[in-house]
């Protein structure tokens, strides 16, 4: 516009210069003649266009083209910015929306110019929300007609400055019909999770004139607890939370469609379940034979989101299907994915992480990733599951903690079945980051003796599908020809919300970063797999187990209600890799420290089959009876002659070493001991003799 | 005899019974009893009743949370002669409230003993002082998935 005006005003000058010479060389010519001649004779004063009357038409029709081109260029950005306006209006009122359902009865605020403007775009749509009354609406909309008016000019309307947050202003337009069109959506976006958690009315608070909300199905527009990420910490926190603020009123948002439920299950007992319905069920047996569900608690325990605000005592409420995408922390509030916001007091991150996959295997194409599971969630195991019963061979990758515990589980499946499972990975032996070299070339002895084909210092160098085949090559060469592939590499912590909530991610171990009271910014705390955060005795880690998320969610949920307690309960794990190999571990187990194993003699009683009513924890799916009735089995395997007493790691401790001081413990084949391990290493002593440290722990003794 | 062998940064050490049976001179770093920071069990060192304990399960956080809280406080701090005399309006609200999720809270017909149990279990735990986790509640995994069996599902 402004370019335009410049170029006519340096045209203008020169139009009229010529004009003026024209018009006098038309006098001076058409006078001494008494006539005007169509053409001015050629001999002419220096100045001026050439030409004369042609040079008249010249000019006309240079200036006319001018002006038209002037015209359309001035058009044309008018357009555009209005449209980029209008872009942004529309952008602004969307966010307005949510928070405009916090404040039902504000009165409609004075219009920005934008909003003028923007009835003159007559469009704004994204109306769908607040509160007020139909009534409203209509006083402001003579006031912003009229200023409409004069405001009406060729100049794209200004930049709305920081319209009002809650500006309602948008709401002046009758809702058009974009927001019936969302309404419905939201609807059947509702219908869609499964009857048994509550319905996460995706909703809309306030009601403008023209929706037709349903029913009354709304999402809660305040929580003074949310918890995003509905998986073990954030139970854990939230048990914590009711636990000690009487009546709170917590409310989870999770993207998965299931209630919260705990993982480890998911790799070792449900799989050994003899109920063929336990993909529907999801129940197993505990070391203490009883049976339970992988939920936390049954549909009964959770209220209903839309309940939330008015029950008497709060409660617990589930959104399922709905994620999280932006935070303002400024403000207090989140964004869903379907646009509702929804604001707190205090805020707890748990949103844990994403199995993390090959990128050979990512790029290999449609084929490949079909017949690729990434092993995380229950619909994972379901698939797992039913892929399982229908293929011949099976290859995992990854010699961790999942990878191991799902050969072993699905190597115990071959017995039965026709099935082949293949093993893989980059270490020397299972558990090869953790376990001390020695242990870990025993247990994969053992993970082989469960019917697995271990694969060791395997490096994947592509993978493609050949006759419905899978063909993995290795870099050394090897040709691994397979059904399906399991890819178990490592958790990616889930930080999406980092940037919008402009909360720190740690470069080295990732996850949120938190102060060892698990704290990222005011009012907002994390924990869980996705929570790197200070451990005043071992230094700053993030760890991915069980127990760390109950643990941290438990602390998290008790600084939320006031506590201000740092991480100082050491959290433990465990894993059973088939019947004769079941340990627990506690702090920093990492196979590159320095380590001192005391190990005893194993006897049949020592393995985690035999300690069903001892340990705590682990594979303890059989019945008593089928235990007696096995265990000769397995008490054969450590006495024959080939293990020697120097190879027998049958039981003992295993103590991790960081400067002397022990930072990790495993107890090896040895249940019940894990408090003695906690306080070893709460006090962080330079001992002198671990082998004095190892007396404390009775290994000989049951 | 015990014997010892290195692989390379690891060392590992084979030991008899025997080996183990003197005590062991490894010194352990005294409790604090007041260590504000230590998990606590069913019993505060205040002597109230600590709700967030693992031991309760999820009783003290569910739909009948208020009321269990409610009647278990007033038997904790009862000083008749039987313990919880003057509080039988508040167990039988409990139990009604429960008798609205039987899902949650099965209906066996000890359902008050049970709640005897957790008071039973408070006075043990009072007594084990300090460090009052019990064994049963130390870890937290164990006693999720355990509590969990004993007193809902």
């Amino acid at each position: 516009m402004l370019k335009c005006r410049n170029v006519w005003k340096k045209l203008a000058p020169l139009a009229r210069a010529s004009s003026t010479v024209c018009r006098q060389n038309v006098r001076r010519a058409g006078l001494p003649n008494g006539r005007i001649p169509a053409r001015v004779p050629v001999a002419h004063m220096s100045t001026g266009p050439t030409g004369g009357g042609g040079e008249n038409h010249l000019y006309v029709l240079l200036v006319g083209a001018a002006c038209l081109g002037g015209g359309i260029y001035a058009y044309q950005t008018i357009k555009g910015d209005q449209q980029r306006y209008q872009d942004r209006i529309n952008e602004i009122s969307s966010r307005s929306q949510k928070a405009a359902t916090e404040e039902p009865t504000t009165p409609i605020q004075s219009e920005p110019p934008a909003v003028k403007a923007s009835k003159t775009e007559a469009v704004p749509e994204p109306e769908t929300q607040a509160a007020p009354s139909p009534e409203e609406p209509s006083p402001p909309v003579p006031d912003v007609e009229l200023a409409a008016a004069p405001s009406e000019t060729a100049e794209p309307p200004p930049e709305p400055s920081p319209p009002s947050e809650p500006s309602p202003a948008e709401l002046t337009e009758p809702p058009p019909a974009p927001v019936v069109e969302s309404e419905p959506t939201a609807a059947a976006a509702a219908e869609s999770p499964s009857a048994e958690p509550p319905e996460p009315q995706p909703e809309v608070v306030a009601v403008s004139g023209v929706d037709s909300t349903p029913a009354s199905l709304k999402v809660p527009s305040h929580t003074p607890y949310l918890l995003i990420g509905g998986g073990t910490a954030s139970f854990a926190a939230a048990r914590s939370i009711r636990a000690r603020d009487p009546g709170a009123k917590v409310l989870i948002v999770t993207d998965e469609p299931d209630l919260p439920y705990m993982r480890p299950p998911l790799s070792k007992e449900l799989w050994f379940s003899d109920d063929p319905s336990v993909t529907e069920t999801l129940r197993f047996k505990q070391w203490n034979g009883k049976e339970r569900s992988i939920y936390f608690q049954p549909a009964s325990f959770y209220i209903n989101p839309e309940e939330l605000d008015s029950a008497e005592n709060g409660g617990v409420a589930v959104l399922t299907g709905k994620k999280v995408v932006q935070m303002d922390v400024r403000g207090n509030k989140v964004k869903l994915d379907d646009e509702t916001e929804i604001s707190y007091d205090k805020c707890l991150i748990a949103t844990g992480g994403v199995p993390r996959n090959l990128q050979v295997i990512e790029r290999a194409g449609e084929e490949v990733t079909q017949k690729t599971t990434l092993f995380r969630k229950i619909d994972d195991f379901k698939s797992l599951d039913k892929v399982t019963r229908n293929i011949k061979s099976i290859t995992i990758i990854g010699g961790g903690f999942l990878g191991s515990e799902l050969a072993c589980a699905l190597g115990r499946r071959s017995h039965e079945s026709d099935l082949e499972v293949i093993q893989m990975y980059p270490e020397k032996g299972n558990m090869g980051k953790v376990l001390p070299e020695y242990l870990s070339n025993w247990t994969t002895e053992k993970v082989k003796r469960e019917g697995v084909k271990v694969i060791t210092e395997a490096l994947v160098k592509s993978v493609t599908c050949k006759d419905d085949k899978l063909e993995i090559q290795l870099k050394d060469g090897r040709l691994v020809k397979t059904d399906h592939i399991v890819a178990a590499v490592g958790l990616e912590p889930n930080v999406d919300l980092a940037k919008s909530a402009g909360l720190e991610v740690d470069s080295d171990f990732g996850g949120y970063r938190v102060n060892a009271e698990l704290q990222a910014r005011s009012n907002i705390w994390v924990a869980g797999d996705a929570a790197c955060f200070y451990d005043i005795r071992l230094g700053r880690r993030r760890v991915e187990h069980h127990d760390h998320a109950v643990v941290s969610g438990r602390l998290a949920g008790e600084n939320m209600t006031g506590a201000n307690k740092p991480y100082w309960h050491q959290s433990m794990f465990w894993s059973d890799l088939g019947p004769d190999v079941g340990y627990e571990a506690i702090g920093i187990v990492d196979s590159s420290l320095p380590t001192v194993g005391v190990f005893a003699k194993a006897t049949a009683k020592d393995t985690p089959k035999a300690a069903t009513e001892q340990s705590g924890t682990g594979i303890r799916s059989e019945s008593e009876t089928e235990d007696t009735a096995t265990s000769p089995v397995a008490s054969s395997t450590p006495a024959p002659a080939m293990e020697q007493h120097k190879d027998d790691y049958g039981k003992g401790v295993i103590f991790y070493l960081r400067d002397k001081v022990v930072v990790g413990i495993i107890l090896w084949n040895v249940f019940n001991r894990m408090p003695i391990a906690r306080k070893i290493i709460k006090d962080g002593e330079e001992h002198a003799d671990l082998n004095e440290v190892a007396k404390l722990f009775n290994i000989h003794e049951d | 005899m015990s014997s010892i062998r290195e692989e390379g940064k690891d060392q590992i050490i084979f030991v008899t019974k025997e080996d183990h049976a003197t005590p062991s001179s490894a010194e352990l770093v005294e409790e604090d009893p007041n260590d504000p920071y230590e998990e606590r069990g069913l019993i505060l060192p205040s002597g109230e009743i600590n709700w967030n304990c693992p031991c309760l399960g999820g009783m003290a956080s569910g739909p009948c949370g208020t009321d269990f809280k409610d009647a278990f406080s007033c038997f904790h701090y009862s000083k008749e002669e039987v313990k919880g005399s003057e509080c039988l309006e508040q167990f039988r609200a409990m139990q009604e409230c429960m008798q609205r999720y039987p899902e949650l809270y099965p209906q066996e017909d000890d359902k008050v003993s049970e709640t005897d149990k957790t008071s039973q279990d408070s006075a043990s735990a009072e007594i084990s002082g300090a460090n009052s986790t019990s064994p049963t509640v130390q870890d937290s995994n164990t006693t999720q998935p355990n509590t969990e069996g004993s007193v809902e599902s």
